[in-house]
């Protein structure tokens, strides 16, 4: 027996849809198993997490506040991902970005009240652009592969904010934690009612709208689109590969930024260790949302908020359950992997057939 | 003053040699897959992988060989997966290493919880008899662990194996043009799977040095981007396994180069030189980037790209 493809002549519409969906099922059964070799009770787990997550107005708003910077680094990733130009480099750019709203403040400026988050925005979203663009511009001029400079990045990113916290900018106060002090007033994000859903999460929807637009309506996004689709046609007629590839890690690591800008100025109020959560980083949650919403802007609402009950349903059950918040990373990675395998289901017919002779092929 | 200068250099240079090891294990793996037509960017995830399957092992038993040898199986057994949904589902092989890499991160942490602040066994040094009173060479080369020792013996046979077999052959045409091997009667789908699967147990012995050797714990995503810097070593060496020690022993010095300026206490912030090992291999790409555009020499022509004899 042997399994062969066979390609359909459409794309199956109905499994388009059923694909995802049957996805996160399969992935949860199998990490039932992990959860069952380590002595724990899936269905009671998943239970908590759901109940946690979607059960309540306070785990909801929960949610709202980690969907916030996977909705803005999964928007940047998945137009880097529609030019074909392999941003996973989010990690760094959401640190550069925090790192440069945190300058605005430790210049010790006050601003005249208002002008402090708008200033604090532009440098989080010019340092995350700028580190986007070292990795754009390596490609563009030297076809240097940006999959392995976008995530090395990362690394140097995050130990820059290091030397921050650990040096420069360390609260003296702080009893040896490595942070700044509190952001003042004037430099934090309003925030919604009792909850910590803050502005961040409208400047959120906000982009996706203007992205959708961009995506649907404007020249330039049908230029990424071909693009990304056929770059040779592209250059043919006469669009500008290597100039698109620059604008758009410009929108993609400034988008990163803006996130790491509104972590710190609407959730932590200061810059400090871990602004993204290191068993499952916000940077790299985003390259399996924008893959997961099939360059989509609004799937990438709808994946970012599915993702933040996972975030804030595993942060649950590690406590109550003592369970590693490392599934969450594994559910992820798992509904990835059975919709990437689904996707060939709504491409190809699979036959099982027996071996063909050499010959027969072709 | 002078005598101690070069000591100070030996030492660092031993402490390369240490350092590239685990890298170069996976870059010899890695350059085995790619050269098929199989890109694997899950490195990191394999190596983390190994990583934990090989200290649980190691630790369980007591003994680090023991440790290796399930590192290599559970990181050809974790390949599997990729090897699965990129070869036989013909999926995007970058999307589906990165997957891996996030699964790795994440089991590695979720069963490594158990063993953090173990101490498990591990490969001690020990000089080898004569080769090891060679001056200066003797101390940086053979004054050092069993694994590495195994990677002197790893290298040439890969070389070997990939140049001068017929094995080799059918990999390299595998790579460059699968329909052309295909014709001549070399099965495409097994060769890749091959490929791939021993990158999966290359890289898992290089995770395992990572925990068994280099230090003798598990420490959560210990291996710190060294999966990403071999994919940059890959292309450094030019998909060549002699190269690949080349560039190991290089990323390695700059490792070394760092941890030794931070035990000397000079004025150079630490997390600066923390950034040694990145900055100098993004360096190395954007070299290599040049060289490869000026010589047209590149990555295996079919390389990334899914084979279906149906369509070709």
């Amino acid at each position: 027996m042997a399994i062969r493809l066979e390609r359909r002549l459409e794309r199956s519409r109905q499994l388009e849809y059923l694909v995802p969906v049957l996805s996160v099922l399969l992935s949860l059964v199998v990490c039932a198993f992990l959860l069952l070799a380590n002595g724990n009770n899936p269905l009671v787990a998943y239970g908590a997490m759901m109940k946690e997550a979607f059960g309540t107005s306070y785990g909801f708003a929960e949610v709202l506040v980690k969907a916030t910077p996977l909705i803005l680094c999964g928007l940047g990733v998945m137009l880097a991902f529609k030019m074909l130009f392999w941003n996973i480099g989010a990690e760094g750019q959401l640190h550069m970005g925090a790192w440069g709203a945190t300058a605005v403040v430790m210049t010790g400026w006050e601003g005249s009240g208002w002008l402090m988050i708008p200033a604090m925005m532009i440098a989080g979203m010019a340092c995350g652009a700028l580190w986007a663009l070292i990795p754009a511009y390596l490609k563009v001029k030297l076809n240097c592969n940006e999959i392995i400079t976008t995530l090395l990045l990362n690394y140097v990113a995050i130990l820059w904010v290091a030397h921050f916290i650990y040096g420069p900018w360390k609260d003296p106060v702080s009893f040896g934690f490595p942070m700044t002090k509190l952001f003042p007033e004037g430099a934090q994000l309003m925030r919604f009612g009792d909850s910590r859903v803050h502005l961040g999460f409208v400047f959120a929807l906000i982009i996706a709208l203007i992205l959708y637009l961009l995506q649907e309506k404007s020249r330039w996004g049908f230029e990424v689109a071909v693009t990304g689709g056929n770059p040779k046609a592209a250059e043919y007629a006469g669009m500008s590969t290597g100039r698109n590839i620059l604008l758009v890690m410009i929108i993609s690591g400034g988008l990163a930024g803006l996130a790491g800008m509104v972590e710190i100025s609407g959730i932590q109020l200061k810059l400090l260790k871990d602004i993204s959560p290191h068993a499952a980083p916000y940077g790299y949650t985003a390259i399996i949302i924008a893959w997961l919403a099939r360059r989509n802007p609004w799937g990438v609402l709808l994946v970012s908020i599915l993702m933040g009950g996972l975030y804030v349903g595993g942060e649950t059950v590690q406590i109550t359950m003592k369970l590693p918040v490392n599934i969450v990373l594994i559910i992820q990675a798992l509904i990835l992997f059975f919709v990437l395998g689904g996707d060939i289901l709504a491409r190809y017919r699979v036959v099982f057939s027996r071996p063909r002779e050499a010959l027969g092929g072709g | 003053m002078e005598v101690d200068l070069g000591v100070l250099v030996v030492a660092i240079l031993q402490a390369a040699v240490r350092s590239g090891t685990p890298i170069l294990f996976v870059c010899i793996g890695e350059i085995y897959a790619e050269r098929s037509g199989v890109l694997n960017v899950g490195l990191e995830g394999m190596m983390l992988v190994g990583a934990i399957a090989g200290f649980t092992a190691g630790f369980t038993v007591g003994n680090p060989v023991v440790g290796v040898i399930v590192a290599a199986a559970a990181g050809a057994a974790f390949s599997l997966i990729h090897a699965f949904v990129t070869i036989t589902l013909r999926a995007d092989q970058i999307v589906s290493g990165l997957t891996l890499t996030i699964l790795g991160t994440g089991i590695s942490g979720f069963f490594g919880k158990a063993m953090i602040g173990q101490v498990g066994p591990g490969f001690d040094k020990f000089a080898v008899p004569g080769l090891a009173k060679i001056p200066v060479l003797g101390t940086v080369f053979f004054q050092q662990d069993a694994m590495v020792y195994l990677s002197y013996v790893v290298v040439p046979i890969a070389w070997w194996v990939m140049y001068k077999t017929h094995l080799g052959l059918a990999i390299r045409s595998v790579g460059e043009s699968p329909a052309t091997a295909d014709s001549l009667g070399v099965s495409v789908t097994r060769i890749r799977y091959g490929c791939v699967l021993f990158g999966g147990a290359m890289a898992g012995v290089g995770g395992a040095y990572l925990s068994l050797a280099y230090t003798t714990m598990w420490i959560e995503q210990m291996s710190g981007g060294r999966g990403w810097i071999t994919l940059a070593l890959v292309i450094f060496a030019g998909w060549n396994p002699a190269r690949a020690a080349l560039g190991a022993y290089l990323f390695g010095g700059a490792d070394a180069l760092q941890l030794r300026i931070q035990a000397v206490g000079l004025d150079i912030p630490t997390y600066f030189l923390m950034m040694l090992p990145y900055v100098l291999t993004i360096t190395i790409l954007v070299l290599a980037s040049r060289a490869s555009l000026r010589r047209r020499l590149g990555a295996p022509a079919a390389l990334g790209i899914p084979y279906a004899r149906e369509e070709r």
